[in-house]
């Protein structure tokens, strides 16, 4: 299957979905290996890669965007609603 | 390809043209009139328009460089300088600072010569001089370390921080490794990455110029804006699936790869520093290329998410899209597609690209916004209303 998210870091925890997947749809890793979406992840948009538990770093770009509110699943959407951040967003 | 070595035009100083352009610089609007006749006259200038020069003070010094690093760019074999005579922004300052670098240089004053008509007639003759002069150089064979690359990204998008940014960071560690120099600039993009650009600052001293000057970006939005402030900073990014201000910066920021910075330049000034430099400058991209253009750089990698086809007057601008859909919408306006790592293309693989079409404009074909003749205006930063 052809990846359809991209890790732009070796070291990120979240890859950015290339187009939507539905909860329950295949996320495909670009090196292989695939797994579960337990959620909608939209165009753009951030899955996680692994468990991240309350408090972890949440990495992208090799570096911090923010940390994990409470339990992220592997294959969970992370955005605003779970990760808080430094320099808030409107 | 042969990738150590560069073709340019050496100049007195030993700086590396890419471009062989006479440039036309009037130093306050009222000039523009009699730079644009010289413009279009002597074909091989390229006259520098901009509303600026006067009714100011605070930021007099600051166009002042910039204006005459224009004229000392690289890119420029000679400078004829028009000004008024009355105007704040004084042309034989401009024009000195120009003759440091040997290069041919004149300046005219409207109000001594007697007028538009008279000033262009002189403007003329010593213009035919010095495009004659500059069409008898020849490229010769230079060090890739004579580069200087400015970085800029105008119309980011969703993808703009995984497909090309990230391409051209790869591009910039590329010639920093060289021995060249690769310029980051547009202080708002950075805002919310200070932790992050000061660990890789080569001094804690440009480290601390790092924090202050994105600090100080923040603060003047925010002092500006109010609470429309965030929508600057974040202009509808979550949608994207942007969900913090680092993450969005980190998307821009990444087009200046992961070597340390070696430090902080002024908006107008130069680096005296080779590697990779941070210049103090806005995000307004017109603006910013200008400070590019100042600090010597001779060429422009710009990413673009949404599509814009801006270039600069005397710097080839090359136009990386993020997104296949953008390059196929705007193919006249775009040089490299990083839209095709989307596609499965590795990060690598476009910057190879990249690189290799940098050797070629480097080395004399056109980049796309120069064929479209999208050099524009001279937009020069100023923080301060005139008065």
């Amino acid at each position: 299957m052809k990846p359809n998210v991209i890790i732009i870091n070796t070291q990120d925890n979240v890859a950015v979905a290339l187009e939507d997947i539905p909860e329950g749809g295949i996320v495909t890793l670009p090196g292989g290996g695939e797994f579960t979406a337990l959620e909608r992840i939209p165009y753009s948009h951030k899955v996680a890669l692994t468990d991240i538990k309350p408090g972890m770093a949440v990495h992208k770009y090799g570096e911090t965007i923010g940390y994990a509110l409470g339990d992220i699943k592997k294959g969970a959407w992370v955005h605003t609603h779970n990760l808080t951040i430094d320099g808030v967003m409107v | 390809m042969k990738r150590d070595t560069v073709q340019g035009y050496v100049r007195p100083d030993g700086s590396i043209g890419i471009r062989n352009y006479v440039a036309v610089i009037p130093t306050v609007a009222c000039a523009n009139g009699v730079a644009d006749m010289i413009g279009r006259e002597v074909k091989g200038t390229v006259p520098l328009l901009h509303g600026h020069g006067c009714g100011r003070a605070l930021e007099i010094g600051m166009q002042t460089n910039t204006l005459a690093g224009l004229g000392k760019n690289p890119n420029v074999s000679g400078a004829i300088v028009i000004g008024l005579g009355c105007e704040t922004i004084s042309a034989e300052a401009v024009a000195s600072e120009i003759a440091k670098t040997l290069k041919p240089v004149e300046f005219f004053l409207i109000q001594n010569e007697g007028g538009s008509r008279k000033t262009a007639v002189k403007g003329i003759r010593s213009a035919k001089k010095m495009v004659d002069d500059a069409s008898g150089m020849k490229r010769v064979e230079c060090p890739l370390e004579s580069i200087t690359m400015g970085l800029e990204c105008g119309g980011s998008d969703a993808f703009s921080g995984v497909t090309a940014n990230p391409a051209v960071g790869l591009v910039s560690d590329w010639l920093v490794d060289a021995g060249g120099t690769v310029i980051l600039t547009e202080n708002t993009e950075m805002i919310g990455t200070s932790h992050i650009l000061s660990k890789r600052a080569k001094t804690p001293e440009v480290g601390q110029r790092i924090v202050q000057i994105i600090e100080t970006a923040e603060k003047r939005t925010k002092d500006i804006l109010g609470p429309l402030a965030s929508y600057v900073i974040a202009p509808g990014n979550m949608d994207g699936g942007m969900s913090s201000i680092q993450e969005k910066s980190l998307g821009c920021i990444c087009k200046a790869g992961s070597r340390p910075i070696n430090g902080v330049v002024e908006y107008g000034r130069n680096p005296n520093d080779k590697g990779l430099v941070i210049l103090d400058g806005p995000g307004y991209d017109m603006e910013s290329m200008a400070g590019l253009g100042a600090a010597g750089c001779q060429l422009i990698i710009f990413t673009t998410g949404r599509g814009t086809p801006a270039g600069f007057p005397i710097i080839p601008v090359i136009k990386v899209s993020s997104t296949t859909r953008l390059f196929l919408a705007m193919e006249d306006d775009i040089d490299v597609n990083a839209g095709a790592v989307l596609e499965g293309v590795t990060l690598e693989r476009i910057a190879e690209e990249i690189i290799d079409l940098s050797i070629d404009v480097i080395n004399g074909r056109k980049s796309k916004a120069e064929l479209n003749r999208q050099g524009g205006i001279l937009c020069l930063y100023a923080a301060t209303p005139a008065f």
